[in-house]
C-alpha cells in the first residue's frame, strides 16, 4: 500500500486516496468546437506510459482535496507531489 | 523415546489416541510415536511422510478437527495442545460447517525498523537497531527465537543456541520501544514497507484458550526500515522414490533430535551436496541413530567432517549418489551407487537425509520489488543490489537469506544490517560491539549442485518417480512433458505443470522446477530464472483478514430517525447502499404482494406515506451556486425562482445520466440538492471534483445535510387535505402552493419545509423537518389515518409513471433522451457537462436502447430484471427488462425495458425469453399510467 504524501496532510495510506486518473487534461474550453474526434480523445483518451506519470489523486477520506502527483508506475515511487493549478514539476 | 521430558500432552490423529510433549509440533510427537505416513498425495494418491520442520512442509497436511476445525495445516507448524483431533489429508481440507467463536483482530503498527526473522542475523539486526534508539519490531513465525539455532544447537557465547537467543529476545523485549513478536508470520511486504502479519495467539492453547484474547492478530506495520532476515530453505535432488515416508530433509532430522527429542528413524542414510549434512549426521549418529552411509556427491567434503565421521565410524561414499529410494508405502531401503556408473547396491534404512544446499528465503524481498541474482557459490538465487536505480528499496537482508552461509557470518551480517538500517532510519549508530562468539565452526567444503539424479536403467526411468514438487505431484516426466510442448518460459511450466502452486507455494521445490526446466532446455537456471514471488508468503485465513468486520460490523448500517418505528411495524427491511429502509408493512396474514397492492391503492386511491429520509441531500451554497449547477445538471436551474424546485438530470462528459433529483432554490445562493439514495457521496465528490480540478474560481460550497433533515412523502389524492389538518397555517390551495414549489409551514407543531413534489405521478407533498423530529411528524402524519408504503410500493408507482431509477433502469450506457427525457436537456445552456457528447454519432443512432414499457400478454406473468427480448423467432437480444412489477392501478403486471429502438417498436410484439420459455410481450410507451399527468394536481 502506498504511503501518499497529502500536500495538506502529509503522509498517509493509500486506503484514504481516490485515484483520478491522468493530470492535466483540462475540460476544452469550448466544446462545440471541437470535432467529434478531438471531442473523443478528450472523453476516451489517456495516457499509459510505464515511468513517471503525472496524476490525480483525492484524499478522500482526509481533508477531501485534489491534488497532482508524479508517480513511477513501474515502481510506485512518487517523485512529487503539487497543489491543483501549479504546473508540472520539472524533476531531474 | 518415551521417556522424553516434559508435560504429557494427548491427542488424537487419524483415530489414534497419543501421548507428546509440551512443545512438540503435531509433527514431532507423530514422529515420536513412530507415525510415519501421515497423508496421502493430491493426485496420485500416494502416502507421503513428515519432510521438514517447519513451514516449508509440502507433505504432512493435516485437518484440525478439535478445537476447531480448521483444513490444510502443515503438521510441522501445528503445536499440539491437550484434546487436539487431526486426521492426515489427501492434499485437501474441508471447511468448518459451522460459525467460528473465536475473535480475529487487527493492530495497525509504525516503527523504524521492522526486522522480519528473529534467528541469529534477525536477533542481532534488532539489537543494534535498539540500541541505537529505534523503535523497533521484531517478528518471527516459531513460537520461540532462535531460528535455525533451535534446530541446530549450536552454541553461542558459550550458551546453548536456544537459550541465547532467548535471552537476546527477552532484552530486546523488556525495552519500551521494542516489540518483539513470536508465532507471527509476515506474509506480506507492499509498497512503502508496508508489511502485513498474522500473529497466531490462542491455537497452541488448544481448549484453554481465554475467549477474551483474539485467536489471530493482523499487523499491519508501516516501517521506516525493513531487515529481511528470513533464513534459507533446505532444498533436495530429483531421485526416483524421493517422495516415500522416510525420505525427510537433513536439517528437519536434526531439528527433530536436537529441538524435540524426536528420533525420526533407526537407521539412516544421508544423501548430500554440501557439508551442512555432516553436523545433521553427527547429532543423529550421538543421538543413537545409526548412519548407514553417509552418500556425498562430491569428490571431497569438508576436511574437518570427513574426520568426525571417520572417528565415529561413519562410512563416507564420495562420488556417489542415490538413484532411489524404494519401499512399500514407505522407505525400507536406499540404492547407492557410485555416480561414474560402478555397481549398485541396496542400503537397508528406514531414514533418508537429503541436502541439496540452502535456498535463501527471499519471497519477502522479491514481493518488495528486489531483482535477484544468482549466486553460483550456494546455487540459489540471493537478493540483488537493493539500491539500483530503478527500484530504491529501504530494505536490507542479512544472514542466510542472502546466502551467508555460517554462524558467525550471519551474526556478523545481522549486526551490520541492524547498523545499516539504523543510520537509514536517520539514527546516529552507536560504537561497534564485540560480535557473539561462536566456537566449533569447521571450513567448509565448496557445494556441489546437483539437481537430478539420472536413473538407473530400468528403475525409474521414465522419470515418473522423480519427485519436483511433492505436494502437486509434479515430476521431472511432467517438466519433460512441458518443455517438450514447448515451454520455454518457468513461468508457462509452472502453469503447465502446477508445479509451485500449491499450499506451500514451492518453498522447497521451486528452484529444483526452474533447475530442470532449465536442465531440459540445455539452460543455465541462473539465465532462466524463477518464478515471481506474491503475497501471501504463507496461507492465512479469511477470518483473520476479516478480523472484527463481520456480522454487523461489516458495514457501517445507516438508519433513519424513524427505523425503529418500521421495525416495530414488522416491516421487512431492504438494503439500499449502506441503509436500511422498510420494504413493505405487512398487515397480519399478508404476504408480500398482497402488502404492495393494498399500500399502491392507498397512494392512488385514497393517502399513503413513506420515510424518503435517505435521499441524498447536498446544501450548494455561495454566490456562483446557479452558474455551479447550470454546469452540472443538463437543464437551467440559475432561472429556478426562489422558493421552487425543479427535476434536474447530471450526466458524465459522454453523455450518460450519472445521477436524478430535484434542485431546490432556498435563497438567491442558496439550493438544496437531492440525490438517490444511493449514490449521494458520488454526487457530492462529482461536484468537488468540479470545483477544485475545473472550476477553482467559482466561488461555492458544497455540504451533505442528508442525516440533518427527516423526509416524509405524503401521497395521494387525500394528500391535500391531511397536510391541510396537520399544518393549519399553510394555505395548501392549488394555486397558492402550486406543484414543484416549496413553502416553510409548522406541520403537527413541528418547524418543517414542505416541498410540493412527485415520485409517484399523485398529488403529495414532501415533509422536511429536522431529524430529531422524524419520529414525532411521522407518527403525527401516520395518526391522520395515513397508510404507510415503503420502497418497493415507491418502485411500482413510479415504474407506472415511467419514472426511471438511476442504476437500475440505466446502467452508465443510457442517455437522458434515451429515457425518454429529452425535455430535460436544455437547447439554450452554451454548456453543461455532456452536451457536447450528445451531437456524438453514437449518441444519435436511431438503434439506441430506448426505455419502454412492456404489457405481458399472460397479464399474471412477472418478468424479472434481465430477462432478455428477442423478436419472435429471432435470436438477437435487443434488450432487457430493468423492473417488472404488479400494478394495482393497471390490474396486471408490467415491466420497463431498454430495447434497441424501442421508441420504434411501440405496438410491437416481442418475446422475452425465460431460459427455453418465450413470453410474448407487448412494447408500450414508457409512461403507463396518467399519461396526461393530471393527477398530480389533485
Amino acid at each position: 500500500m502506498l504511503l501518499i504524501p497529502c500536500p495538506w496532510c502529509g503522509p498517509r495510506d493509500e486506503i484514504e486516496f481516490h485515484y483520478g486518473g491522468q493530470a492535466h487534461v483540462a475540460y476544452p474550453e469550448d466544446p462545440a468546437a471541437l470535432s467529434d474526434e478531438e471531442w473523443a480523445r478528450y472523453l476516451f483518451f489517456r495516457d499509459n506510459p510505464k515511468g513517471r506519470f503525472a496524476e490525480r489523486w483525492s484524499h478522500s477520506a482526509g481533508c477531501r482535496r485534489w491534488f497532482n502527483v508524479v508517480r513511477d508506475t513501474a515502481t510506485n515511487e512518487i517523485h512529487a507531489v503539487y497543489r491543483i493549478g501549479e504546473p508540472r514539476p520539472v524533476i531531474a | 523415546m518415551t521417556s522424553r521430558p516434559g508435560e504429557v500432552v494427548r491427542f488424537r490423529f487419524d483415530g489414534r489416541d497419543y501421548e507428546g510433549r509440551r512443545g512438540d509440533t503435531l509433527a514431532a510427537a507423530l514422529l515420536a510415536n513412530g507415525v510415519r505416513r501421515v497423508s496421502t498425495s493430491v493426485q496420485l494418491g500416494q502416502p507421503r511422510g513428515i519432510f521438514s520442520a517447519g513451514g516449508e512442509e509440502p507433505n504432512a497436511l493435516v485437518q484440525i478437527e478439535t478445537p476447531f476445525p480448521e483444513p490444510m495445516l502443515p503438521a510441522t507448524t501445528v503445536e499440539i495442545c491437550d484434546g487436539l483431533v487431526a486426521t492426515g489429508l489427501p492434499g485437501k481440507g474441508r471447511l468448518a460447517d459451522r460459525p467460528d467463536p473465536a475473535r480475529y483482530d487487527t493492530v495497525h503498527a509504525h516503527c523504524d525498523v521492522l526486522v522480519v526473522g528473529a534467528g541469529p542475523a534477525g536477533l542481532m539486526a534488532a539489537a543494534e537497531a535498539a540500541r541505537g534508539g529505534a523503535r523497533v519490531i521484531l517478528a518471527d513465525e516459531r513460537p520461540a527465537p532462535g531460528g535455525s539455532l533451535l534446530g541446530t544447537a549450536e552454541a553461542v557465547d558459550g550458551l546453548p543456541g536456544r537459550r541465547w537467543a532467548a535471552e537476546r529476545a527477552a532484552e530486546l523485549d523488556g525495552l519500551a520501544d521494542v516489540r518483539v513478536l513470536c508465532r507471527t508470520t509476515v506474509f506480506g511486504h507492499y509498497d512503502d514497507n508496508y508489511l502485513v502479519a498474522v500473529e497466531r495467539r490462542t491455537n497452541h492453547l488448544g481448549a484453554a484458550a481465554p475467549a477474551t484474547t483474539a485467536r489471530e492478530r493482523i499487523w499491519r506495520i508501516r516501517a521506516r526500515r525493513v531487515v529481511h532476515a528470513t533464513g534459507a530453505h533446505e532444498r533436495f535432488p530429483a531421485f526416483a522414490g524421493n517422495d516415500l515416508p522416510g525420505v525427510m530433509l537433513a536439517g528437519a532430522a536434526r531439528t527433530y533430535v536436537n529441538q524435540y527429542g524426536v528420533r525420526p528413524g533407526r537407521r539412516a542414510v544421508v544423501l548430500t551436496t554440501n557439508d551442512t549434512a555432516y553436523p545433521a549426521a553427527l547429532d543423529l549418529a550421538a543421538a543413537g541413530i545409526e548412519i548407514a552411509a553417509i552418500v556425498d556427491v562430491r569428490q571431497a567434503p569438508g576436511e574437518e567432517w570427513a574426520r568426525r565421521c571417520a572417528e565415529r565410524g561413519i562410512d563416507v561414499l564420495t562420488g556417489h549418489v542415490v538413484t532411489a529410494a524404494r519401499g512399500a508405502g514407505e522407505l525400507s531401503s536406499v540404492v547407492v551407487a557410485p555416480e561414474d556408473g560402478g555397481q549398485a547396491r541396496d542400503v537397508p534404512a528406514d531414514l533418508l537425509l537429503v541436502s541439496g544446499g540452502w535456498t535463501p528465503v527471499v519471497h519477502l524481498f522479491s514481493q518488495a520489488g528486489g531483482t535477484l541474482r544468482f549466486d553460483e557459490e550456494i546455487g540459489a538465487f540471493v537478493p540483488g543490489d537493493t539500491q539500483a536505480r530503478d527500484v530504491r528499496l529501504a530494505v536490507e537482508v542479512a544472514g542466510s537469506a542472502r546466502g551467508v552461509p555460517t554462524l558467525s557470518g550471519c551474526l556478523r551480517d545481522g549486526a551490520e544490517a541492524g547498523r545499516r538500517a539504523l543510520a537509514a532510519a536517520g539514527f546516529a549508530v552507536p560504537d561497534q560491539a564485540p560480535p557473539p562468539a561462536v566456537e566449533d565452526e569447521p571450513a567448509a567444503a565448496p557445494a556441489r549442485h546437483l539437481w537430478l539424479v539420472p536413473a538407473a536403467d530400468g528403475d525409474g526411468d521414465d522419470y515418473r518417480e522423480h519427485f519436483v514438487d511433492l505436494q502437486r505431484d509434479v515430476t521431472v516426466a511432467d517438466v519433460l512433458r512441458a518443455t517438450g510442448a514447448g515451454l520455454r518460459s518457468v513461468e508457462h511450466v509452472k502453469r503447465y505443470t502446477t508445479a509451485g502452486t500449491a499450499h506451500d507455494q514451492g518453498r522447497t521445490s521451486g528452484l529444483l522446477t526452474s533447475a530442470i526446466t532449465a536442465h531440459a532446455l540445455g539452460l543455465d537456471v541462473a539465465d532462466l530464472g524463477v518464478t515471481t514471488f506474491r503475497a501471501p508468503y504463507a496461507p492465512v485465513s479469511f477470518a483473520a483478514l476479516a478480523g472484527r468486520d463481520r456480522g454487523h460490523l461489516h458495514d457501517p448500517v445507516r438508519v433513519t430517525a424513524m427505523h425503529d418505528w418500521h421495525v416495530a411495524r414488522g416491516a421487512p427491511l431492504e438494503n439500499v447502499g449502506q441503509w436500511k429502509r422498510p420494504w413493505y408493512y405487512p398487515l397480519d396474514g399478508e404476504d408480500m404482494t398482497a402488502a404492495v397492492l393494498r399500500e399502491c391503492r392507498a397512494a392512488r386511491e385514497d393517502v399513503a406515506m413513506m420515510d424518503a429520509s435517505t435521499l441524498g441531500k447536498i446544501d450548494v451554497i455561495g454566490p456562483d451556486a446557479a452558474e455551479l449547477l447550470d454546469r452540472l445538471y443538463t437543464n437551467m436551474m440559475s432561472t429556478l425562482p426562489v422558493g421552487s424546485i425543479r427535476y434536474g438530470v447530471m450526466c458524465r462528459p459522454d453523455g450518460m445520466v450519472f445521477d436524478d433529483g430535484t434542485v431546490i432554490r432556498l435563497a438567491e445562493d442558496h439550493f438544496l440538492a437531492t440525490t438517490t439514495t444511493g449514490n449521494a457521496a458520488a454526487v457530492l465528490d462529482w461536484m468537488e471534483e468540479w470545483l477544485q480540478t475545473e472550476w477553482p474560481s467559482l466561488r461555492v460550497h458544497c455540504t451533505s445535510v442528508t442525516e440533518q433533515w427527516a423526509t416524509v412523502a405524503l401521497v395521494g389524492p387525500r394528500s391535500r387535505e391531511v397536510l391541510a389538518g396537520l399544518a393549519p397555517g399553510l394555505d395548501v390551495g392549488n394555486a397558492s402552493f402550486p406543484f414543484m414549489t416549496w413553502r416553510d409551514a409548522e406541520v403537527a407543531g413541528i418547524p418543517a419545509r414542505v416541498c410540493r413534489i412527485s415520485f409517484s405521478g399523485e398529488l403529495a407533498y414532501e415533509i422536511n423537518v429536522r431529524s430529531w423530529y422524524g419520529l414525532a411528524l411521522w407518527e403525527a402524519v401516520n395518526a391522520a389515518g395515513v397508510t404507510p408504503y415503503g420502497t418497493e410500493t415507491m418502485h411500482v408507482l413510479r415504474a407506472e409513471k415511467g419514472y426511471p431509477i438511476i442504476g437500475q433502469d440505466t446502467d452508465g450506457t443510457v442517455t437522458p433522451q434515451d429515457l425518454g427525457m429529452a425535455w430535460v436537456v436544455s437547447k439554450k445552456k452554451a454548456d453543461f457537462i455532456g452536451k457536447r457528447s450528445f451531437s456524438r454519432a453514437d449518441t444519435v443512432r436511431p438503434d439506441r436502447k430506448q426505455l419502454v414499457g412492456l404489457l405481458p400478454e399472460d397479464t399474471g406473468r412477472l418478468l424479472p430484471e434481465g430477462v432478455h427480448l428477442v423478436e419472435p423467432g429471432g435470436t438477437r437480444a435487443l434488450g432487457h427488462v430493468t423492473s417488472g412489477y404488479r400494478s394495482a392501478a393497471l390490474g396486471r403486471t408490467f415491466a420497463l425495458a431498454l430495447i434497441s429502438g424501442g421508441r420504434e417498436r411501440v405496438g410491437e410484439r416481442l418475446h422475452a425469453a425465460m431460459g427455453e420459455e418465450m413470453i410474448p410481450v407487448t412494447v408500450t410507451h414508457h409512461v403507463l399510467y396518467d399519461p396526461e399527468g393530471a393527477r398530480r394536481d389533485g
